[in-house]
């Protein structure tokens, strides 16, 4: 079983809804969710395993499960983890129980929705871990059903909307994604005269692909994992999926599923085509850049909490693109941490500003304020959440930003500055926002509102510690980071290396 | 027209499908003349026979080792026609499960017709794909298509008659064409024979001029039997009009058989002219998916949204035969295998839903289907996501299948037509999900197909054989590999 444990992680979920179906309408709505909560939490236990057995030292692709599918067409089976995915299969084997407790009290088709995250768990594992190509594909493409049936089906007033143009943004992306494939595909067989959609293989003969065609291929890539990122101009959809999706839905939306684009630039556009992504690198970072000041200028004006933090995400996953696209260690590193803490820390806003809807039933910044009085727990944890969001030194969302930014400078100056401007943008609306749902004078109807109950405590306190643990020992995550984003860098830059700017952990976070 | 002057030797092993087909179908004919008309069970008992027979003697031509032709040339025996064989079968067997719960409902409206002509319209098709002679070919065309117009129109009501007359004018039109596509193919290389034609135009003995024209002239009459765009137009009335159960047997059984048939005139026959060809499939696929897909957005009703849909996969196969050889025959059987299963499953539930009143097909029909019965609305949403080409479903095979072999033909960019008119086409699926399980039920909330068991399991094991095929392709691609292996 050892050796199959990429598997086992990845199925372990969907083994979860065959239960779910088998129990029919004799499992009790209680039942279900227990079921659901405890293959979440051995997945979750399966994936620490995983991190026991991983081997940190090493860059390349650990734990390969290997099997072919299709053999005539060359379709492999094919898992494989690296310090990269590791940390991103770690963060969604943790949200996803924590998502679960976190809707607890969904009681409208309770079976269709837990199937629906089981599945959705499943696809967003077997995303991160697949090295073939259509495999990739399949499970990239599998997001999309189950979150669209959760937006859809218990989402806010406009979710059918937000639900169908998720479904149809996504799609449009990969259907460039599906064709670059297979372009691919038959680009690698007429060079080695055998289709593969392994990515190593292809990785050893991308080089060899004619300059024109990977440029070609990496804008089709590009597009897919643009969408779903997303980068600017491409994330109309996200504001209106982020605020009608249920909380659940929100989080792993923001927590998990925007980083299956930030993963997929790293492990398919700058490893397969390290000669278009240094030809592009400038556009897309320019392109992160707008992204970043532009969700933040837009986070700034909204009235709505659950857009403000939606509009944030833009802006941080921004942080992510112009990181990878630095191609520093750095930078890179810093990208992928960012990742991690940025679905923590956006994850934890969704779970609190839905808890505070429960209680409010608005979402309106205006119909808010002095809740602070009323709900010291609740609002605590939110201003700690919002400090580690906003990059206080010390909780996780410094370190990120701070090695994205540093390694950036090491690049370009002018994007380094820029993204640097969004960190104090960042830090207005984060705490402006904070300040009018916490302070002033509060609403007769709020005054009798409950406190944090012990199941939403049992949901936060975990990620809270995780902001903290991650903010004083950033090392725990980019120790397994760092020899991958490594060997990615060395693929797109084999030669010339900017000046390294101390050491990259980036471990001095005391006071900036 | 039969060639070197030598008497044909009657090879009655290498048609005994077709024969038993037939005989199941007269006799069928025999029975219902003088048999009560209430006697739908029994008939249907008959016909699973025949249907067996005719499936296992199909078999046993799969390791057929005598003449690669026979009958005078003019039939080929070879595994291509023996997988397309199979297919039309298995199709032939839902369509009449199908029916008989439809007929059921009402025992007025049973036609006990219905089964001799899905016999001949199996006949005519399964001869199609293992025609050698465009003659034959021609002959094969019309059985189906007489007996299709017929089963267009077998209830006798308004709208499948006015169905089956738009579809017959139609179809008219077809065979002349392709009756003038086979006497300039006569023209230019003085044989209608399938492998002959080959073998002059690779030669110096073909007319090219001529042979162009014979070209584009069987490329209109397939197109309109395919219903690629733009020769489509009555698509949307015949699948509309006709009885469900109807609808679901042609829209699945007729794209078969005529692409079987398509490939062998294409890529034996004409396969010298492939440079000529592929522009002309080119179009036709592109127009057909574009087309198809943009025109089922504006469908209000579901069937005829899935009659716009298959124009749509008409073009999706089509891109797979613009590739000539192996590979593109390979991908367009495949996808012939998982439209079937996809388009009967869907139209089956289509039937299902409107178990209670036959006009139910209007979306709005559909709202709340999940609540009202959560099988059939899971069992559509697999049906639709598989047609939309969404993994882990067939449909999404298949659809990687037919790019891939564009993409090694060099024609990427129908590829990326194909895949962003995919996303267009998501948005009338999604509709239909939408719908069943995002909107309350209108009106009578009552369970509509009590105690359809047959269509109902029917169904299921459609949309398992959809989602087993799309999981594990493999299983079929062995067998598939030697079907597309064709001989001259």
């Amino acid at each position: 079983l050892t050796e199959h444990l990429l598997s086992v992680v990845v199925f372990l979920p969907l083994a979860g809804l065959v239960l779910l179906v088998a129990g029919g309408r004799g499992l009790r709505d209680d039942a279900a969710r227990w079921l659901t909560l405890l293959v979440m939490l051995a997945t979750l236990g399966v994936a620490l395993v995983i991190w026991r057995d991983f081997d940190t030292a090493a860059p390349g692709y650990q734990m390969v499960d290997e099997a072919w599918w299709v053999e005539s067409v060359g379709i492999k089976y094919l898992l494989g983890i690296d310090g990269i995915s590791l940390w991103l299969v770690l963060l969604t084997a943790f949200l996803f129980p924590v998502s679960i407790l976190a809707s607890w009290s969904i009681s409208t088709n309770v079976r269709r929705y837990l199937g629906a995250m089981l599945v959705l768990e499943t696809a967003v594992l077997g995303s991160f871990l697949a090295l073939d190509l259509l495999l990739f594909f399949l499970f990239f493409e599998a997001i999309l059903v189950p979150m669209y049936l959760l937006i859809g089906g218990w989402g806010g007033d406009r979710r059918v909307y937000a639900a169908v143009k998720f479904f149809l943004f996504t799609m449009a992306g990969s259907a460039f994604l599906l064709v670059a494939t297979l372009f691919l595909y038959a680009q690698a067989s007429s060079l080695t005269g055998q289709g593969t959609f392994d990515l190593r293989a292809l990785e050893a003969v991308a080089g060899s692909v004619p300059v024109e065609n990977a440029r070609w291929l990496f804008l089709g890539f590009f597009v897919a994992f643009a969408v779903k990122v997303p980068v600017f101009p491409l994330h109309t959809w996200l504001p209106d999926a982020h605020t009608e999706a249920p909380t659940a839905g929100s989080v792993l939306l923001a927590g998990v599923l925007l980083k299956v684009g930030t993963y997929g630039l790293i492990r398919f556009n700058l490893s397969l085509f390290p000669e278009a992504s240094r030809y592009f690198a400038d556009l897309v970072s320019i392109l992160a850049v707008i992204g970043i000041i532009y969700g933040a200028i837009c986070a700034l004006i909204q009235s709505d909490v659950k857009r403000l933090v939606a509009y944030s995400s833009v802006s941080h996953l921004g942080f992510v693109v112009l990181g990878i696209f630095a191609f520093t260690q750095q930078a890179v590193t810093g990208g992928v941490l960012q990742m991690v803490n940025h679905g923590l820390a956006t994850g934890a806003l969704f779970l609190l500003v839905g808890m505070i809807y429960d209680r409010t039933h608005t979402r309106e910044l205006s119909e808010m304020g002095g809740l602070a009085s009323v709900m010291p727990w609740l609002l605590g944890a939110f201003l700690f959440t919002v400090l580690a969001s906003v990059g206080l030194p010390g909780l996780n969302g410094f370190v990120g930003e701070f090695l994205v930014i540093a390694g950036t400078f090491a690049v370009n100056h002018w994007y380094g500055s820029l993204a640097a401007v969004a960190v104090i943008l960042a830090a207005i609306y984060l705490l402006w926002s904070y300040q009018r749902v916490a302070f002033g004078p509060g609403r007769e109807e709020h005054r009798h509102l409950p406190d944090l109950s012990g199941r939403e405590t049992l949901v936060l306190a975990p990620v809270l510690a995780l902001l903290l643990v991650f903010g004083v020992f950033p090392s725990v995550v980019t120790d397994a980071i760092d020899p991958a984003a490594r060997r990615v860098i060395d693929r797109v830059q084999p030669v010339d290396q900017p000046v390294d700017l101390g050491p990259p952990e980036g471990v001095e976070v005391a006071e900036p | 027209v039969i060639a070197q002057g030598t008497t044909p030797v009657f090879t009655a092993s290498a048609i005994l499908p077709e024969l038993i087909l037939v005989g199941t179908g007269l006799v069928g004919l025999l029975y219902e003349a003088f048999s009560p008309r209430s006697a739908r069970l029994t008939h249907l008992g008959f016909v699973l026979l025949g249907l067996a027979a005719a499936a296992y003697t199909s078999t046993l031509l799969w390791g057929w080792d005598g003449e690669a032709f026979v009958l005078g040339d003019t039939v080929a025996v070879d595994r291509f026609s023996v997988m397309a064989r199979l297919i039309l079968i298995a199709i032939a067997l839902v369509g009449c499960l199908f029916y008989t719960s439809y007929a059921g409902r009402d025992p007025g409206a049973y036609r006990g017709e219905f089964y001799p002509l899905v016999m001949f319209a199996t006949t005519g098709m399964t001869l199609i794909a293992a025609a050698n002679d465009l003659i034959v070919v021609f002959l094969a065309l019309e059985i189906l298509s007489l007996s299709l117009y017929v089963l267009t129109g077998i209830t006798g009501r308004d709208r499948p008659t006015e169905a089956s007359v738009k579809y017959f004018l139609a179809g008219a039109f077809a065979s002349a064409f392709f009756l003038y596509g086979i006497a300039m193919a006569y023209g230019a290389t003085t044989s209608t024979k399938i492998t002959e034609i080959a073998n002059a135009l690779a030669g110096t003995t073909g007319e090219k001029a001529l042979a162009l024209l014979a070209m584009a002239l069987l490329a209109v009459g397939f197109a309109f039997k395919v219903s690629a765009a733009p020769f489509h137009m009555w698509t949307p009335d015949a699948y509309q009009g006709a009885p469900t159960p109807v609808t679901a047997y042609m829209s699945a059984a007729t794209k078969v058989a005529a692409f079987f048939a398509l490939i062998r005139v294409f890529d034996v026959a004409l396969q010298a002219l492939a440079w000529d060809w592929t522009p002309v499939i080119y179009g036709l696929a592109a127009v057909s998916i574009v087309l198809g897909s943009v025109l089922a957005i504006a469908q209000r009703d579901v069937k005829r949204m899935l009659a716009y849909s298959s124009v749509a996969h008409a073009g999706f196969i089509l891109t797979g035969l613009t590739s000539p050889g192996a590979l593109g025959i390979r991908s367009a059987i495949f996808y012939l295998i998982a439209y079937s299963l996809m388009t009967l499953g869907a139209f089956g539930v289509v039937m299902l839903v409107a178990a209670r009143d036959e006009d139910r097909t209007s979306l709005s029909d559909y709202a709340g289907l999940a609540s009202t019965s959560p099988l059939l609305a899971a069992l559509m949403t697999v049906f639709l996501l598989s047609l939309a080409g969404i993994p882990p479903t067939v449909g999404f095979v298949a659809k990687v299948g037919v790019f891939t072999a564009a993409i090694d033909a060099g024609h990427w960019s129908l590829a990326l037509i194909g895949v962003i008119a995919s996303v267009a086409a998501a948005f009338f699926y999604l509709r239909v999900i939408v719908t069943m399980y995002m909107r309350e039920p209108e009106g009578d909330r009552r369970e509509d197909a009590e105690g359809w068991a047959v269509p109902r399991a029917t169904a299921v094991v459609l949309a398992a054989s959809t989602l087993v095929l799309g999981v594990f392709p493999g299983l079929l691609s062995a067998f598939i590999e030697e079907a597309a292996v064709l001989r001259w």
